[in-house]
């Protein structure tokens, strides 16, 4: 089981988060001027790395705040945890 | 009682003074505390523990510990029986009852060990080649295969006992209770470090309970009752004896099985196993080593074991495990083995090196002795069927094999074996710890670990004791300063042991028989009786990756998860592949490192406690009115209410046939209720909901519907403005918690910009909904500040005053057709208001009803479900609410409603079926085609989502979801069910008052 550090609670066990999957996919702003193509990207497509990788939790069954997290999918490792809206701290990705 | 024949006079950790009686396999013995069962047995002469698994051979006690393949036993009958337990690691306790596992009908005379004879016929992969074709076959003969391939039985009663779980939080826990784990607690704790020392015996000591090697000059035992006593007096220091580290998981998460009272039998009071979750800074992992046999022809017969185990039971339980032993090692250890046997009454006919040299230490414990040492000789073959009678030896050549030179016989009833020593590396491979390969002793050790942790002396491939100790102190100070402990503590040197000089070990793992096919009868898994011949088998049919030969071959795959067999496996199959043994790779460690009972995991979370129960304020009076119950989500939700000796479909018709000729009322306080304020609220709720919200005015209601980014239907629900940026939005019952996070979520990822803030409210509220053309006449008597007619008090309006003098907000929403009034009050007056309007309405005729009735009204209606109707597939469109889709403004969703497979015409859509037989209700589920065959395949359309018996309409109704359902109005179409075929007729998905003018009235 993780250890997640919340940005407002301290660590806490994973058992009282949830995962929202990928982060820093931003909602598009005008959806109906996308294609298709473009719209079922942001729907359906999602990055699967073997390494760092931003995802967003939650801290449900605690303070109920969302927050990013960067971890090594292949070592379990937190390599940080941010708010929302703030950049990745490594400078990857979007 | 029989004498216990095998019992020393004198020595061991066992008691005397109290004797403890048990069974097994029906015959009563005698044995000691401080006994397990297995040294109890071997105490009485039993020398046959089990049969094996396939062939159902003879098997004898072959390990004293975890490793143990052989004696697994059934323990104790009835709602306590343990199955697959091993027996070297049940404590005895008194009146204990064990009967050996997998021979029927008895262990003596077992009718399948006719398989025996047939195991030419029984090579690796044989089920799969013989039962894959014809299909037919194997499920005919399945039974019968795994009927007579049973291990252990599972209790077939609920679980009588008490188990808990426990989270802990420490700086450094030490996994293994044996001298490099007391060395590191010692140490660990010396720096004020929170430590915790967790071992699965019944005592810490580990090794140096089972030899007689000594530490800072005096006897091993001597010492560990030192340290312990030092631990007593260290606050910061807890000691979890009888307790298994079975999992170690990210982030230095372990888990720990702690038997709290097995050892005293069953049904004691008190909580039996205790789950520890153990959340540690820094792991110290000092779990030992397993000694390995060496596979050579006929390893399997009882009295073939492992030659520590051999040294444990003279030296820890005072038994000698035979009469007359031959060692055979490869390694140093065997010596010393061979020297407690010889001490403790165990004549030792010969050790059996397959070196040509022995270290100078273990040479001299031989020849003090005047032991007969065979150097560069191996064991062949296993003389004797029923036990060990003696054992063939003869010369090896350079390459590892058996000349067949000098060959003889020894005479023994023991054949103790080393091959050397396996790190035991379960839990630092649980959360991706890799492996390194040591070449001198040819096993792997602990490599790099993404986790906290590090292992110390054996189980770090150091298997000296001086430097056990010396690992075990440094680990238990790295971990102290690595978990953040600035002190450094009393600075006293490791404790010391006598330093030896060893000779290496010889890297052998499997002797060739040398006999044709002898091959089949050298064991490497002895609990599933794979031999060296069928891992030769699959390599030669093309089983060349080690994952693959485990599955073909099932190595490793018995209860015991191989940890005598893998490595022996690995390296018999480097050989036949001709690569080294770290390229071909070893199997995965998961956990559990050993079993653990489904009652530790589940813990308290089991009857009652197993979910929470949500019950509405009005509860008991639904209990006293005789409520037949349902679950909606955790709620309890009445269900209908019989009457005297009324089936449920005479309470529902009277039910619905009330609601709509005098008054029905409903406990709706489990509808979802999110309390939302802020001044983005309009903007917010237009993009969560598919219509507009614009133009909503304070005081009134409307309907929306939530859909996903996907544009399939999410939830619905009727949301009120109560004031300039104050709204309260209603979900379904079951959705309440999902529609909250959804909304969180968008709010606080998304449009952090927006103003408004969510408040669940459910609890916070209890609603009962009157509805029915009496229900005007009720609100009338009960309430006078409140404005009840149709101008003042419209359909969707809400107005705020008093009812039964109980402050309520009255909302004119329905979900029945009728008109209706939703009285919401603060929950502690729920009880005072439903009391009020039971009285008050008993004049009228006004009838409670359930969930069951509120489905068939709304079903009447043609109003969806969320949940029913819809599956996560169904869009707006799809169910004819194209109205509820605004065209002017974005929503989430909305995009998706244009994709190619959102808009195409022949999607399922919503209808309403009436069977031709009037009284034929449908099973909802059934499946809908348009052609029907007398046999499957035939082309699904559609199923029927929604089916009751309408008394209102006075006929069968239903819901359905078909391909271009709305174009086939009028038509017929089919429910294939079974043993009959029932025709339908698609109509408008509404069955009473079209025209909604009863909802107005």
């Amino acid at each position: 089981m993780l250890l997640i550090t919340c940005p407002w609670c301290g660590p806490r066990d994973e058992i009282e988060f949830s995962c929202g999957g990928e982060a820093h996919i931003t909602r598009p702003s005008e959806p109906e001027a996308l294609t298709d193509e473009a719209w079922a990207d942001y729907l359906f497509n999602r990055t699967n790395p073997k390494g760092p990788h931003a995802e967003r939790w939650v801290h449900t069954h605690g303070c109920r705040r969302w927050f990013n997290v960067l971890r090594n999918t292949a070592t379990n490792e937190i390599l940080a945890v941010y708010e929302m809206g703030k950049p990745r701290p490594d400078g990857e990705g979007s | 009682m029989r004498p216990q024949r095998m019992r020393l006079a004198s020595g061991g950790r066992i008691d005397r003074t109290r004797p403890l009686s048990f069974s097994f396999d029906g015959t009563r013995y005698q044995g000691f505390a401080g006994d397990t069962l297995a040294s109890a047995l071997m105490a009485n002469g039993v020398r046959r523990v089990g049969r094996s698994f396939k062939l159902h051979r003879f098997r004898g006690i072959f390990s004293a510990g975890a490793e143990e393949p052989n004696a697994i036993v059934q323990l104790e009958s009835g709602p306590r029986t343990v199955p697959n337990l091993r027996a070297t690691q049940v404590e005895l306790y008194d009146g204990l009852s064990a009967a050996s596992v997998n021979a029927w009908p008895s262990l003596a005379v077992d009718f399948l060990a006719i398989n025996s004879l047939f195991a030419p016929l029984l090579p690796a992969g044989f089920y799969y080649k013989t039962f894959m074709w014809p299909k037919p076959l194997w499920h005919a003969c399945e039974g019968m295969i795994r009927r007579a391939a049973g291990l252990g039985r599972a209790p077939m009663d609920p679980d009588p006992d008490t188990y808990d779980h426990l989270h802990a939080h420490c700086d450094v826990l030490v996994v293994g209770g044996g001298p490099t784990g007391l060395a590191a607690a010692l140490r660990a704790g010396r720096t004020g470090a929170r430590v915790i020392i967790a071992d699965e015996q019944n005592e810490l000591g580990g090794q140096l309970l089972n030899n007689r090697q000594q530490v800072d000059g005096s006897l091993g035992a001597d010492w560990v009752a030192t340290a312990c006593e030092e631990f007593v007096g260290t606050a910061n220091v807890r000691v979890l004896t009888r307790t298994t580290a079975f999992g170690h998981y990210e982030h230095n998460h372990v888990a720990l099985l702690e038997r709290r009272t097995d050892h005293l039998g069953p049904g004691v009071d008190g909580v039996r196993q205790r789950l520890w979750k153990v959340r540690a800074k820094q792991v110290v992992l000092a779990a030992g080593a397993y000694e390995r046999p060496i596979v050579f022809r006929n390893n399997d017969r009882p009295g073939v074991m492992l030659a520590s185990a051999a040294a444990a039971y003279v030296n820890r339980y005072a038994v000698r495990p035979g009469q007359r032993a031959v060692v055979f090692t490869n390694n140093d250890s065997g010596y010393a083995a061979a020297a407690d046997l010889a001490d403790g009454g165990v004549p030792v006919a010969a050790i059996v090196d397959a070196r040509l040299e022995a270290g100078d230490d273990a040479a001299a414990l031989a020849a003090v002795r005047d032991i007969e040492v065979l150097n560069g000789f191996a064991v062949v073959d296993v003389k004797g069927r029923r036990q060990v009678a003696g054992a063939d030896v003869s010369i090896l050549n350079d390459e590892g094999a058996a000349t067949g030179g000098s060959a003889r016989t020894i005479g023994c009833d023991l054949l103790a074996v080393s091959g050397g020593w396996n790190p035991c590396v379960h839990l630092h491979c649980h959360s991706g710890g890799k492996l390194d390969f040591d070449s001198d002793w040819a096993c792997f050790v602990p490599g790099r670990t993404p986790l906290a942790s590090r292992a110390a002396g054996a189980a770090a491939g150091v298997f000296e004791l001086a430097a056990c100790l010396e690992s075990g102190f440094e680990a238990g100070a790295r971990a102290a300063r690595a978990a953040g402990i600035k002190r450094r503590g009393r600075a006293r040197k490791a404790p010391a042991a006598e330093r030896n000089s060893p000779a290496p070990a010889r890297r052998l793992f499997h002797v060739p028989s040398l006999k044709r096919g002898g091959e089949a009868k050298a064991f490497v898994d002895l609990q599933y009786d794979v031999t060296a011949a069928d891992i030769s088998l699959a390599a030669r049919e093309g089983y060349e990756s080690v994952e693959h030969v485990k599955r073909y071959t099932t190595l490793g795959m018995a209860t015991d998860q191989g940890k005598t067999s893998n490595v022996a496996g690995l390296a018999i199959l480097s050989g036949v592949l001709g690569r080294p043994i770290p390229e071909v790779g070893t199997t995965t460690f998961r956990p559990p490192y050993t079993a653990v009972t489904y009652g530790a995991l589940a813990g308290r979370d089991v009857g009652d406690f197993a979910d929470p129960v949500r019950k509405t304020p009005m509860h008991h009076w639904h209990v006293a009115a005789g409520a037949k119950f349902e679950d909606v989500g955790q709620w309890k939700r009445p269900w209908y209410y019989p009457r005297a000796d009324e089936s449920m479909q005479e309470a529902v018709n009277r039910e619905c046939l009330a609601a709509r000729n005098t008054i029905g009322v409903l406990d709706a306080s489990t509808l979802g209720k999110i309390d939302i304020q802020g001044r983005d609220t309009v903007t917010f709720l237009n993009r969560v909901y598919t219509n507009t919200w614009d133009s909503l005015a304070v005081g009134r209601s409307r309907y929306g519907l939530m859909c996903g980014e996907d544009g399939m239907i999410f939830d619905d629900g009727v949301t009120t403005r109560l004031g300039d940026h104050h709204y309260l939005m209603t979900t379904t019952s079951g959705g309440a918690a999902r529609v909250m996070s959804w909304l969180e979520e968008w709010l606080q990822t998304e449009w952090p910009e927006l103003d408004v803030r969510l408040t669940s409210v459910t609890e916070q509220w209890a609603s009962a909904g009157l509805c029915g053309p009496g229900a005007r006449r009720l609100m009338d008597d009960l309430s006078e500040d409140l404005p009840l007619d149709s101008e003042a008090l419209p359909f969707m309006a809400m107005a705020e005053g008093r009812v039964a003098e109980i402050p309520a907000r009255v909302f004119r929403i329905s979900f029945s057709g009728e008109v209706s009034f939703e009285i919401n009050v603060a929950a502690r007056y729920g009880m005072a208001l439903w009391n009020a309007l039971m009285t008050a309405g008993e004049k009228y005729g006004i009838t409670p009803y359930g969930t069951e009735a509120m489905h068939v009204l709304r079903a009447e209606k043609g109003y969806i479900i969320a949940g029913q109707e819809t599956d996560g597939t169904v869009t707006p469109i799809d169910l004819g609410l194209e109205r509820m889709v605004s065209k002017k403004k974005d929503f989430i969703g909305k995009r998706s409603l244009s994709r190619s497979d959102t808009a195409r015409e022949d999607r399922k859509q919503l209808v309403g079926l009436l069977t031709e037989d009037e009284s034929e209700v449908l099973p909802e589920g059934a499946q809908i085609v348009a052609e029907p065959r007398p046999m499957p395949p035939m082309e699904m359309i559609g199923h029927v989502t929604s089916s009751y018996y309408s008394a209102n309409v006075g006929r069968s109704i239903a819901l359905a979801l078909i391909r271009s359902g709305r174009s086939r109005v009028g038509e017929y179409v089919f429910a294939p069910l079974p043993g009959k075929r029932v025709m339908a007729r698609v109509v408008e998905p509404v069955f009473f008052d079209p025209e909604g003018g009863r909802l107005h009235g």
